[in-house]
């Protein structure tokens, strides 16, 4: 699995980190998205596609290898 | 029941292309849906991101493109069968088939509501050049090819809409009047306190906001093209351009004579959803998912609409769910909202009652740097940050679990 995120369409709700807190995060100063891995355990798999799918503003994008 | 269960539904047709329909038909698949799947949609785009059309769309930071929400690539491989640029005019819940415009019949086992809303536009406005409504790509861009500098916008209406599209034009240069006749903007999101500190903000930018308004009686027109706004107070605003954002109503129309219940009015407009249960279902077979679904508060009983972005994937999610397991029970859902003015982002979790009490907990109002706390009877119910969203964000639990108020920042 491969992740991209767009932070210049990211609005900050954060749900991203609610739904995978080990893969995403927040900048302290505006709560744009931080992606911490762009290659993540398979463990994560559905925590991560749970988070493109409810990204409010669909900046999250998710390849299968 | 397990992936590929007899007791799927053979058909999924969902009506509505756009943030609700499309979660539909993602988490349908994600849960091992292997059926036919067909995503109808009145507009003639694939599923594309409406929050865009009052923020980057209409100052032309972005191009139209920009506003998909998957890509081609993604939706193939979900295998849906689209019927775009297609209104759904009926609904024959006899024979489990809805209508198109066209006349054709689109058989099902299972039905996705997912129409959205509509714009309401102003009565007697209808036709007259330069009036605008800002719902869809179309509106968008035919607003924004009017706003110019010096152009003479009247915006009516003082909600989300009205305010962001006036804070673009006026950042595009052109001379804003706002108005709209409750006290404060986005009165049915923010208390008086916010609400007051936004109008000093419009206001400073240069926006002539006028709250508490006399009602509109008519668009004055020159050949057809509108000059002016004209109130019962006798005030005539001059008008170039005119941005009716008055709210929306729920497309439901071509519901008539189904057996869908419309309900969970609102007051002020008299306008229903579709009424359904806490899984978003509004009869056998038949389910309700995003801005136009009251689905009922298992908390409270009642039914309520929310036009805001992330209820609708939510929703979405979940009757994807509801309609392959009948033991599905949503998890309970924090309403979120936000919204984008001038350099500033808003942001809510939860409801911010008028009538509860809400106490600052950091940075100020002055410092357009804060995080609010709304409160009733000692427990939390919302919170508002500007500026400050990973902040917020640690409020999000304490605002779903409704927990004991204490003016702390939570863990």
């Amino acid at each position: 699995m491969k992740i991209t995120v767009e932070a210049d369409k990211c609005c900050a709700g954060g749900q991203c980190v609610l739904a995978a807190p080990e893969v995403f995060d927040q900048r302290d100063e505006d709560g744009i998205v931080v992606l911490l891995t762009g290659t993540p355990d398979s463990s994560q798999y559905d925590a991560v596609r749970e988070a493109a799918q409810i990204c409010p503003a669909a900046c999250i994008h998710v390849t299968d290898n | 029941m397990t992936p590929g269960s007899n007791d799927w539904p053979a058909r999924v047709v969902v009506v509505g292309a756009s943030a609700a329909g499309l979660a539909v038909v993602e988490a349908a698949r994600g849960q091992g849906y292997r059926g036919e799947l067909t995503l109808i949609g009145d507009e003639p785009h694939l599923p594309y991101d409406r929050p865009p059309l009052s923020k980057q769309l209409l100052t032309s930071d972005w191009s139209p493109e920009r506003l998909l929400l998957r890509e081609r690539a993604h939706l193939d491989e979900l295998a849906v069968a689209m019927r775009l640029g297609q209104p759904a005019s009926g609904l024959d819940a006899d024979s489990r088939e809805v209508v198109l415009a066209d006349g054709d019949r689109v058989p099902y086992d299972a039905l996705v509501v997912a129409t959205g809303v509509r714009a309401r536009r102003l009565p007697g406005s209808d036709g007259i050049s330069g009036v605008h409504v800002l719902r869809t790509l179309g509106d968008a861009l035919a607003l924004r090819a009017e706003l110019t500098p010096g152009r003479r916008l009247v915006v009516l209406g003082a909600g989300v809409l009205g305010a962001e599209a006036a804070a673009v034009a006026q950042g595009l240069g052109a001379e804003v009047t706002v108005i709209d006749p409750l006290a404060w903007p986005l009165a049915r999101i923010v208390n008086r306190e916010i609400g007051d500190w936004l109008a000093d903000i419009h206001r400073e930018r240069g926006v002539d906001l006028r709250l508490s308004s006399a009602p509109v009686t008519a668009i004055r027109t020159t050949a057809g093209r509108t000059e002016a706004v004209e109130l019962a107070d006798g005030t005539v605003l001059p008008a170039d351009t005119v941005l009716v954002a008055i709210g929306a109503t729920p497309a439901v129309q071509w519901l008539a004579g189904s057996p869908i219940v419309i309900g969970g009015r609102e007051p002020a407009t008299g306008s229903g959803g579709v009424l359904c249960d806490r899984r978003g279902q509004a009869a056998p077979g038949i389910y309700a998912a995003g801005d136009v679904a009251a689905w009922q508060d298992p908390a409270t009983g009642e039914h309520r609409r929310y036009e805001h972005r992330l209820n609708a994937t939510e929703q979405g999610r979940a009757v994807a769910r509801a309609l392959l397991d009948p033991d599905f029970t949503p998890p309970p859902s924090v309403p979120y909202f936000w919204s984008d003015q001038y350099d500033l982002k808003l942001q809510t979790f939860g409801t911010l009652d008028a009538d509860d009490q809400f106490t600052v907990v950091d940075g100020s109002l002055h410092a357009r740097r804060f995080i609010g706390v709304s409160h009733r009877d000692g427990l939390v119910r919302g919170a508002l940050g500007v500026g400050m969203p990973r902040q917020l964000r640690a409020w999000r639990t304490a605002v779903a679990d409704r927990a004991p108020w204490k003016e702390t920042t939570p863990a």
